[in-house]
């Protein structure tokens, strides 16, 4: 610890002040935000490749985990790391405060227009980071065995004395739980719940709403929240009724590249 | 009309406070709602009792004065008005009709519906003036200001202080008080000069007081008296964001 007449630099100075401050913690919430919400709309995306079927779902994972030499996963995780904490960090200091500041509450307690979603926002917060801490344990980590050790055998068929993880396997054996599918949907649910106040939201801590365009931010808010509800858990509902099975022994439909969609077509089917 | 009145009393900011049950019997439809309170408080007396205690002047909606959460909303659920200007035919006969304070920790209960809002004044003695000596009044026109800047600084000006933002808002927060204030001036060329320095000195002064930060559910445009919209607060952000950049990249 510096002690004395030590000053610190001026934009260290600066920096400080403005995390400090409310303003300054709501504009790092709503900057985090817009980039988890960015790499939201990059995951669905990639995720909806398992209709594609089992290559072209295992070559994306395949190209993230390969991409700039093997760094490229950890430069987009590090960054995410640090944009979730800075999020939540931020949020759960200004809600502390908040709750201090309204210290008494009202005997008849009345909202005029504030919607539910915006009401729950740190129990919606929280609800997601439990679920995202236990996705990152079920598909990252893989903690169950039988989710980590699926070698894709068409991919090592084809390619001598290289290997890949299956990981279009592993989804739907993942999902074959419904205890598990019920706390994505849950978890999904509420994120979107979350989105759905949280993407307008940021407009407006950004300083770039007005009356004239609220109206687009609230459909905007809502788009985003739907859109990711229906791409994400329309892959644990289609495990679900049947639609994406996993073939055993790695399936020999799909050694057929390069075109992947006659193989998931093919794939589906024929499960 | 009979009413049945559920009332804060505070008898001191120490005091824990309860809410007290009272008649009020034939009460004129055509009479305001403090005058409502006068009727009230005109028996208590003559019972012997504590009148209850509550702020108000103009009674004309102008002040900003009358500060009654009644039935969980600042200033009644009619929109774009104070508490003064609320009449009883708004209410339905035999209605139990819930009066509170102003609640939030930076404006401190003085007694029963009383609340101490010179938070506000203190914001304004950081920043939402302008120290220009504007002399005899100039020729109109002389000074240009477009007219969306002129409509937007007038709306903002609307502002009475009195506080229903921060007794509404989930979280206490002053920030469309805060923005009002400082967009009046901003919008303004005469509010140009001291633009930085007044919106840095004012959100910090907000946040020194121990106000909410927003979470931008607009419940404060919802019960604000004069209507003001959050755009005030989309601007306050906006200006804020600049003058912190300004102020760290010019720092020395």
């Amino acid at each position: 610890m510096i002690k004395g007449n030590y000053k610190m630099n001026p934009l260290g100075k600066a920096i400080l002040q403005f995390w400090r401050s409310s303003i300054g913690r709501k504009i790092v919430v709503a900057l985090t935000g817009v980039l988890l919400v960015l790499f939201l709309f990059g995951h669905v995306a990639g995720n909806l490749l398992i209709f594609q079927g089992r290559e072209a779902m295992n070559s994306y994972a395949q190209f993230l985990h390969e991409m700039l030499h093997g760094q490229g996963v950890w430069i987009a995780r590090i960054g995410l790391l640090v944009a979730f904490v800075l999020h939540i960090w931020a949020t759960i200091s200004l809600t502390r405060e908040n709750k201090e500041a309204r210290n008494a509450r009202y005997a008849c307690d009345n909202t005029v227009q504030a919607s539910r979603s915006s009401r729950i926002m740190i129990w919606s917060g929280l609800t997601v980071l439990a679920f995202v801490i236990f996705h990152i344990f079920h598909f990252t980590i893989r903690v169950d065995p039988d989710l980590a050790n699926l070698p894709d055998t068409a991919y090592a068929a084809e390619n001598p004395g290289e290997s890949r993880h299956d990981v279009y396997a592993m989804v739907i054996k993942g999902f074959q739980n419904p205890l598990v599918v019920l706390f994505y949907i849950v978890g999904i649910t509420l994120l979107c719940s979350h989105l759905s106040h949280g993407v307008a939201s940021l407009f407006q801590t950004l300083g770039l709403r007005s009356r004239k365009t609220s109206g687009f931010e609230t459909k905007l808010s809502w788009a985003v929240a739907i859109a990711l509800w229906i791409g994400f858990l329309s892959i644990p509902f289609a495990v679900m009724v049947g639609a994406l099975k996993n073939k055993p022994g790695g399936g020999h439909a799909e050694v057929a590249p390069p075109s992947g969609a006659p193989v998931a077509i093919a794939d589906i089917h024929e499960g | 009309m009979n009413l049945t009145l559920k009332v804060w009393r505070q008898k001191n900011p120490d005091d824990h406070g309860r809410i007290e049950t009272y008649e009020a019997k034939d009460i004129p439809e055509e009479c305001s709602f403090l005058e409502m309170l006068d009727i009230v408080n005109e028996r208590i007396i003559t019972e012997g009792g504590d009148p209850i205690h509550f702020d108000h002047d103009c009674r004309e909606g102008i002040c900003g004065t009358c500060s009654l959460t009644i039935n969980g909303i600042p200033h009644s659920k009619e929109r774009g008005i104070t508490a003064c200007q609320v009449h009883m035919r708004k209410f339905r006969d035999g209605d139990t009709i819930w009066i509170e304070p102003f609640r939030a920790r930076a404006f401190p209960i003085v007694r029963d519906l009383v609340v101490d809002r010179t938070a506000f004044d203190r914001i304004i003695a950081a920043g939402g003036y302008i120290s220009v000596r504007t002399g005899s009044a100039q020729d109109a026109n002389a000074l240009p200001v477009s007219k969306d800047d002129a409509d937007a600084s007038f709306d903002a000006a609307a502002c009475i202080g009195c506080g229903a933002c921060v007794a509404a808002c989930k979280n206490a927060s002053a920030m469309l008080f805060v923005g009002a204030k400082a967009s009046h001036l901003n919008h303004l060329p005469q509010g140009q000069p001291e633009k930085d320095r007044r919106v840095l000195a004012m959100v910090r002064q907000m946040d020194a007081e121990g106000f909410g930060n927003c979470t931008n559910q607009y419940e404060c445009e919802a019960v604000c008296p004069k209507s003001i919209s959050a755009d005030v607060i989309a601007k306050l952000n906006r200006d804020y964001a600049i003058a912190v950049a300004k102020e760290a990249t010019t720092a020395s």
